[in-house]
């Protein structure tokens, strides 16, 4: 967007504050680590060869799962069917889910004596093996999908309903609607959703080990936990702390080169409705696409829930609370994580400085958590027991990690306002709050809520830095479900397992529906 | 929802009665002080003898509190740290943390003998591969496992304490052939898992005929399931062994307390704890004083356990070993 001559407002200093703080919350543990260190030791071939499949199967499981996002995306913003509001939120759940339960869910459908292949074999094929890199994709496709879906859908709806009904005026034809209409929103929405994707997979552990078949899809992560725990070489702990942060420069600034904004005009926020007559082939396809999420995304969900039902009655009280350890944790989070997303996301929509805030904004989840985790552990374990601000301590850093999904959902529809409002707005004189109040919260009010949603049930699944943290009787719900797998009390750790579930779509749909009020969608 | 509250609160109060008493904090691994670990018992039955507020800080699991104490180093806060096995203890005695304990050991009751300074044990396994009892012939050591097509899940040796036992297992056994023996496993293993509890939970849900484990393992499902179902293959070459140790930190303020504790912790009120909540046997019980289920375990011909010392020189070569026998 053109940076339009416009004063430096409170909101826009803010802005940049908070992305000196996030770079200093990302940077400064790893520096802590470095000083420690002393020095940086050297990259062997090992690390090499985990630099190497870490790329790879990042962007491969970025490149499908955006790929496949946008005809489902599509289908759903011109379908419309009973229980659509529904499926598009429960289609969230894996994004938000601890891993080792979307793993175990995904085992369910597609492990050797998963749902999957007891239907191969029913019918006399070979059985499909879900070890490999393929499995890692995999699972990371599942995890992403849903937020890429998300991301496009917004940027479908985004597209104002006046252009759709003018569309319809000047006899377009679905070839004309994806060039002139939907490829411009693609341009600005698939660079950043593929970029956040890409780098969420940089820092997979859990995933790409236990999928992945053994010490050939070794990842960065898995190298940095081996320099922490066993070497105590912090040195090279850092120095692959340092690798992830230059994927993500570099990957953001090549990502972001391609992005551009949208420059077309806008409407009067009325709901969306298609005026486009659509081929049966075109329905047939979207349904195709509906069906195959809905049951790819839902199944593995569905399995989780069936598995966990029987134990909640009987769950021990230190879960439940747990749970609500874990549930005030998800809304401070989401709290915390808005008011620094939105100044920073108007800062970024002024367009100056763009890759360079984009980037800082990207940080958070291409550095590794460990590392993230660490770094604060030495920062603060002078000045404070670690047990007793281990709450805190997560609440941050699930704020921080939440802050690129915010800016992705915010900055698309704060550059969509400005573009379109913001010479009136300037006209006005209407600067800081007012602008913000006035002009923007209510044009970005559907991505704020799915953002807060989002942030508060991400931290409502985290098991980063708590476990470094936390004492014995402050566990959060993830860790507790961790602790009952540990004690081979697996019944309980699924019904545990369906209570975070349930609980993190909870929280996501309140925010997610907030947003929506007002809104025919 | 109102009963936890209310007993967080009391909890709350009385510890903040005890606050006069000394403190004694023990740094351990995060399973050993779950509710369902030993933890809550050993504290309750501790806080009975000492007159003093016993404190379990937990860590990951042993590697994690290994790192923890390398990061604190000399500003450490824990007084006792517990949960470390024998292939960590030459990296934790290098740190020059660990004060001896002054215990004669005489009362344990392992198939080994213990003579370490400044470690004492408090639990003990054998690492085996866990089956269900309908496998049919199952391998009695691990040539015969990598000549069969069963399927194994194992543990990461550079993420997890078991994986690592593994490791040290095949060497102890089989020395400079412990590269081959790894090249015949690698079409068995179906996964490897950064933790035991990943791996175990596969094996439950049927991705994997085994999975690497402890002879204890099935008492868990005997004793609080009453299934079974799961018994561990008994191999001939022998089983390595899993000793976890407990050592008082040398700049601890209440040396007197840390040493109580080290006492107690061989004594029985501590040691008739660990059966049926950490699932391993313990260092200092006589075998008639165990519970029901654990006299009908495999129990090894031969015990194999590496000295610290010689686990921390072979760690390296055998963790190469393992990864370019896998990585093909």
């Amino acid at each position: 967007m053109a940076s339009r001559a416009q004063p430096i407002s409170a909101v826009q200093g803010a802005g940049v504050a908070i992305a000196a703080l996030v770079l200093l919350a990302v940077l400064g543990p790893l520096g802590a680590v470095l000083w420690r260190a002393e020095s940086l030791s050297g990259l062997g071939p090992a690390d090499l060869s985990a630099i190497r499949f870490t790329i790879w199967q990042a962007f491969l499981s970025a490149v499908f799962s955006v790929g496949l996002a946008i005809p489902v995306a599509r289908a759903l913003a011109r379908r419309s069917f009973p229980g659509r509001a529904a499926l598009i939120a429960l289609m969230g759940a894996p994004f938000i889910l601890p891993v080792i339960v979307a793993v175990f869910g995904l085992i369910t459908i597609f492990g050797r004596r998963g749902i999957l292949n007891e239907g191969l074999a029913a019918i006399g094929l070979p059985g499909l093996e879900i070890y490999g890199l393929h499995g890692v994709v995999l699972a990371h496709v599942f995890f992403n999908l849903p937020l890429a879906v998300r991301l496009f859908l917004q940027g479908w709806l985004a597209i104002p309903a006046e252009r759709f009904r003018l569309a319809a005026t000047l006899g377009f034809r679905p070839r004309d609607i994806a060039r002139h209409m939907e490829w411009p929103m693609l341009r600005q929405v698939a660079p950043g959703a593929f970029l956040v994707i890409f780098l969420i997979c940089t820092t997979s552990f859990a995933v790409a080990l236990i999928l992945g078949g053994g010490p050939r899809a070794t990842t960065v992560e898995l190298a940095i936990y081996q320099a922490f725990r066993y070497e105590f070489d912090l040195g090279r702990a850092a120095m692959l702390g340092l690798v992830q942060v230059a994927i993500c420069v570099v990957a953001g600034l090549m990502v972001l080169r391609v992005a551009v904004p949208a420059a077309m005009g806008t409407g009067l926020d009325r709901p969306l409705e298609r005026f486009d007559r659509q081929s049966a082939v075109q329905k047939a396809g979207d349904w195709l696409a509906i069906a195959f999420a809905a049951l790819f995304l839902m199944l593995p969900i569905l399995a989780v829930l069936v598995r966990g039902v029987g134990g909640v009655l009987t769950l021990p009280g230190s879960v439940w609370l747990a749970a609500e350890r874990s549930v005030l944790l998800s809304l401070a989070t989401a709290v915390l994580a808005v008011l620094a997303a939105v100044p920073m996301a108007m800062l970024i929509a002024r367009g100056r400085a763009r890759g360079l805030l984009e980037t800082i904004g990207a940080l958070s989840i291409a550095v590794s958590p460990l590392v993230i985790g660490t770094g604060l552990f030495l920062i603060l374990r002078p000045y404070v027991t670690p047990s007793s601000s281990a709450l805190p301590v997560t609440g941050l850093v699930n704020a921080l990690a939440a802050l690129p999904f915010l800016l992705r959902a915010l900055v698309p529809a704060i550059e969509a306002a400005e573009a379109g409002y913001g010479p009136l707005a300037d006209s006005l004189g209407m600067t800081g709050w007012q602008r913000l109040r006035h002009v923007l919260l209510p044009r970005i009010r559907r991505p704020l809520g799915f953002g807060a949603g989002l942030a508060a049930a991400m931290s409502m699944g985290d098991l980063g830095v708590i476990t470094l943290f936390a004492a014995p009787q402050e566990g959060t719900l993830p860790l507790e479900m961790l602790r009952l797998r540990g004690a081979y009390r697996t019944d309980d750790a699924e019904a545990a397992a369906l209570v975070l579930l349930v609980l993190s779509l909870a929280l996501f749909w309140i925010f997610d529906r907030g947003g929506r009020v007002n809104a025919a969608t | 929802m109102k009963t936890p509250i209310l007993a967080t609160g009391i909890a709350l109060l009385a510890s903040t009665a005890m606050a006069q008493d000394s403190v004694l904090i023990v740094y351990t691994y995060d399973s050993f002080v779950s509710d369902w670990g030993p933890g809550p018992l050993v504290e309750a039955a501790f806080e009975e003898t000492c007159d003093c507020d016993l404190q379990f800080v937990g860590a990951g699991d042993g590697a994690a509190l290994l790192a923890r104490l390398f990061l604190e180093g000399a500003q450490t806060g824990a007084d006792v740290v517990l949960g470390l096995d024998t292939n960590l203890i030459a990296s934790a005695r290098a740190m020059d943390l660990i004060a001896p304990h002054g215990l004669t050991a005489d009362t344990l009751t392992m198939p080994i003998s213990w003579d370490d300074p400044q470690f004492l044990p408090y639990d003990w396994g054998y690492f085996a591969f866990v089956h269900g009892t309908g496998l049919e012939n199952p391998p009695s050591n691990f040539r015969e496992l990598a000549d069969s097509d069963l399927r194994i899940v194992i543990q990461d040796p550079r993420s997890s304490t078991p994986g690592l036992g593994l490791l040290m297992w095949v060497k102890a056994a089989y020395g400079d052939e412990a590269a081959s023996i790894w090249e015949g496993l690698a079409d068995n293993i179906v996964t490897v898992t950064p933790g035991w509890s990943e791996a175990y939970g596969l094996y439950l849900e049927g991705e994997a005929d085994m999975v690497l484990s402890y002879t204890t393992s099935p008492a868990y499902h005997l004793i609080a399931e009453e299934d079974d179902s799961h018994t561990v293959a008994a191999f001939d070459e022998g089983h390595y062994m899993q000793v976890e140790v407990a050592g008082i930190v040398n700049i601890s303020n209440e040396m007197e307390l840390a040493h109580q504790f080290m006492e107690f912790m061989i004594s029985p009120a501590f040691q008739q704890i660990i059966p049926t909540t950490n699932w391993m046997y313990p260092a200092a019980l006589p075998a008639e004083d165990l519970p029901e289920g654990f006299g009908t375990l495999v129990v090894p011909e031969t015990a194999l356990l590496l000295s610290p010392e010689e686990s921390q020189a072979l760690r390296v070569q055998a963790l190469d070993e393992w990864q370019a026998a896998l990585s093909q």
